[in-house]
């Protein structure tokens, strides 16, 4: 089903794609994550939180997209908390035109899962009519890598994962997708609009500029509820326990093979 | 027992005692190898004037007496082994010693000393071996008691914030433990994965945050130490106050090693700050560096954790050296400002004030950034820490660590740099700009004895005429004891000599070092 094709002479012609990126808050990937006392979850109280680093890249694509004039307009969306905010404060200080933010109660955020945001992300959609959609591939406090998928089937919409590498496709009717595979890389032509989830060679984000910094704060912020979007939070997944990883014990050297065949005797794994 | 053995064997099997863990930040790690491609000169032959003292020579019947002490496994003969120990971080000495003791506990280093007092045989105190003034290795066959066994962190207390531990414990590790309590340790260098805290208060090490965390002689609450006749001296207290006689432990803490070894320590821990912010700024002159550094003294007040400036020489060195990448364009000054507070809201909110001033202000920083996570926060924190490293891949490095008045700092480095046009590869000048510290070092591919000449004692006497010092914060050690005139009164220099006397009667406690020879 093609909605609308630009190629590339439109592209130039008009205001180019339409971008918008997805950035999810999460703890510092630098930080060491604790586990609550109470195994319900992970210590975030006073830990340090920034972008999800794929959505980093996710941003730095969309901003690219916009100096080689593919892309027109870039709006970044984050679902979360109030300090989403700072997120999205950073998405604008790289260079993203306004920001989106879908503001979460605190109660609801804990079990917020990634069907939730989808549906949130394609009721936006509906609205904003972007062309393309990019988000991370996965969020590193969850690692779900579900977000992408499920927008694009809710919105019906092709989707490329994993991307490497984002360009116009030879007729310059599509977007060409370097996917990194388990066999290595796969390049398919897809129409827009589309959703595109960033894989760690993508690019390598950039640095807010101070004069950036200072002009992300008088950039449009918009802020949503979930009720206004009409999208229910029900949970649907219980989380029974969170837990330290087994401790790894420690190994033993042996001096000689028969010690080895000895000690593999032991723990009974050889006759 | 064999001599110079050490000294014939080529460096394939040169051991190096791996720092204990990566942090967030650099490790300090040394090149593989130097660019000259070999050993260093033997210290003796770089200084052929200083002259071994009257110490008595090391006898099989003293190795047995050490294995009786420690153990034999922890009693070094091996060459290659101990040829590490004879070898400073920066690789501008090379010492002699044929042994090295590794003990475990204060009763161990005091029996070792006590042996050493009575034989009089001349002993190093080594502890991560990190010192940049040839401070921590022998010269000519002292023997290197080595405090890295003594590695345990004695207790923590979250409530009053004081840390005790032994001298052996990493800098690094050390703040590990104290941040899983919710402090931090008081300071921070760029060798805080090896350097130890018996060195760092040995050296009164001050480091990138003593702007607001004071020196080592505020926040050391207490010691214990063995003194040169093998005497253990507990100083070792957890009182914030204690006014009752005289402060001996400030004699050690500075002394490097000359007056005692350091077996203990009771530091006071400042609470973990909960935000972190660091700006990253590019200026175009030495006065916009001063009018920034105004500023943040105004705008963030009592935030303000850090500041550190780098000239375009440095920035340069480490780009091509280490291949490390500047996020901003081509400056002649970089500076960075951390701050450190309790309340992100309140931090972020000043730090865009101070980043309003300075981008409003005539002249001032017109490129820059603010670190966005941690990792962008270590990688800029990274351009200013591994200067050093960058340098040592040029060859040999000249270093230098002065204090001067602030206007002063950078007209020493450019007229240091014009007298030494053509002679060295870079002349490098960077440093704790809000301490009125400045590091200003030379690189050549090789040691090059003209070119030092060149330099001392030129560049102390400028220092001297400006009424600064000629070590700020690195020491005396080897390299600049004969400079101590330069910044002390001789009468002061006397009662040193003095103090020295009576700790160290047979002056077997790092000879050769801080004091100079007469």
């Amino acid at each position: 089903k093609y909605i609308h094709i630009i190629n590339k002479a439109d592209m130039a012609a008009s205001k180019g794609l339409k971008i918008l990126v997805g950035c999810k808050r999460v703890i510092d990937y630098a930080v060491k994550v604790r586990v609550k006392p109470d195994r319900s979850g992970v210590v975030t109280e006073g830990v340090k939180h920034s972008m999800n680093p794929f959505d980093e890249i996710a941003v730095e694509e969309a901003v690219r997209m916009k100096e080689k004039k593919l892309a027109g307009e870039a709006v970044a969306i984050s679902v979360g908390p109030p300090q989403s905010q700072e997120t999205l404060r950073t998405a604008l200080a790289m260079g993203i035109d306004r920001a989106i933010h879908v503001e979460i109660p605190l109660a609801q955020l804990e079990k917020l899962q990634p069907i939730h945001v989808s549906k949130l992300l394609a009721k936006v959609c509906e609205s904003e009519k972007p062309d393309l959609v990019i988000l991370g591939k996965q969020a590193i406090d969850d690692d779900c890598n579900q977000t992408g998928q499920m927008l694009a089937a809710l919105l019906d919409w092709p989707q490329a994962t994993f991307a490497s590498k984002i360009e116009p496709s030879q007729d310059s009717k599509q977007l060409r997708v370097t996917r990194e595979v388990d066999g290595g890389l796969e390049t398919i032509d897809v129409s827009v609009p589309a959703v595109v989830t960033s894989d760690l060679r993508l690019n390598e984000p950039r640095y807010a500029t101070l004069p950036n910094i200072m002009k992300a704060k008088k950039k449009p912020l918009a802020k949503m509820s979930p009720d206004q979007l009409g999208v229910d939070l029900q949970p649907r997944q219980e989380v029974i326990s969170v837990e330290d990883p087994p401790v790894r014990k420690a190994g033993a050297k042996v001096e000689s093979v028969e010690d080895l065949v000895g000690k593999l005797r032991e723990k009974g794994l050889v006759k | 027992f064999q001599a110079s053995r050490a000294a014939s064997l080529l460096p394939q099997l040169l051991l190096r005692r791996r720092p204990a863990s990566a942090g967030a930040f650099a490790l300090l790690a040394r090149p593989a190898s130097s660019a000259s491609g070999g050993l260093p000169p033997l210290t003796t032959e770089i200084h052929p004037g200083i002259k071994r003292g009257a110490f008595s020579q090391l006898t099989d019947a003293d190795v047995s007496a050490f294995e009786a002490i420690v153990g034999g496994d922890h009693v070094i003969k091996d060459a290659d082994e101990v040829l590490s120990y004879n070898i400073d971080w920066l690789r501008i000495c090379r010492g002699q010693g044929q042994l090295v003791l590794r003990p475990k506990t204060t009763e161990e280093v005091s029996a070792i000393v006590r042996h050493c007092n009575k034989r009089r045989l001349a002993v190093v105190p080594q502890g991560g071996n990190t010192g940049l003034v040839g401070g921590s290795v022998p010269l000519f066959d002292e023997i290197v008691i080595s405090t890295s066994r003594m590695n345990s962190l004695l207790s923590i207390d979250p409530v009053s914030g004081v840390l005790v531990a032994e001298a052996g414990c990493v800098l690094e590790q050390l703040d590990r433990e104290a941040a899983s309590q919710g402090l931090m340790m008081p300071l921070d260098l760029g060798a805080k994965g090896s350097c130890q805290i018996g060195g760092n208060l040995a050296t009164n090490a001050g480091g990138l945050r003593l702007l607001r965390y004071g020196s080592l002689r505020g926040t050391t609450l207490g010691l214990e130490a063995v003194l040169p006749t093998g005497q253990v001296l507990d100083c070792l207290t957890t009182l914030r106050k204690d006014n009752t006689g005289y402060d001996i432990k400030q004699l050690l803490i500075g002394s490097e090693g000359t007056l005692g070894i350091i077996t203990k320590a009771a530091i006071l821990c400042p609470a973990r700050p909960k935000s972190v912010q660091l700006a990253f700024l590019g200026l175009d002159s030495f006065q916009a560096v001063l009018d920034t550094y105004r500023l943040a003294r105004r705008s963030l007040g009592e935030i303000l954790s850090a500041f550190e400036f780098i000239d375009s020489e440095s920035m340069r060195a480490v780009k091509q050296n280490l291949g490390l990448s500047c996020p901003l364009g081509e400056h002649s000054f970089y500076v960075l400002a951390e701050t450190s507070g309790s309340n992100e809201t309140h931090d972020r909110e000043k730090l865009d004030g101070f980043i309003e001033s300075v981008m409003s202000m005539d002249g001032c920083a017109t490129d820059g950034t603010v670190a966005q996570d941690a990792g962008q926060f270590a990688h800029l924190w990274s351009l200013r820490e591994r200067i050093v490293e960058s340098l040592l891949v040029d060859g040999y490095e000249y270093k230098y660590d002065v204090s001067l008045p602030l206007a002063d700092i950078y007209r020493l480095v450019e007229h240091m740099r014009t007298r030494l046009d053509g002679r060295v590869i870079r002349t490098a000048g960077y440093g704790h700009l809000g301490d009125g510290n400045l590091h200003l070092n030379f690189t050549t591919p090789k040691f090059d004895a003209k070119v030092l000449e060149l330099i001392e004692p030129h560049v102390f006497d400028w220092v001297r005429d400006r009424r600064g010092s000629v070590s700020a914060e690195h020491g005396l050690g080897l390299k600049k004891s004969q400079y101590i005139r330069h910044s002390k009164a001789d009468f002061a220099v006397r009662v040193m000599a003095e103090v020295k006397r009576l700790l160290d009667p047979n002056g077997i406690m790092n000879p050769y070092k801080v004091l100079p020879d007469e």
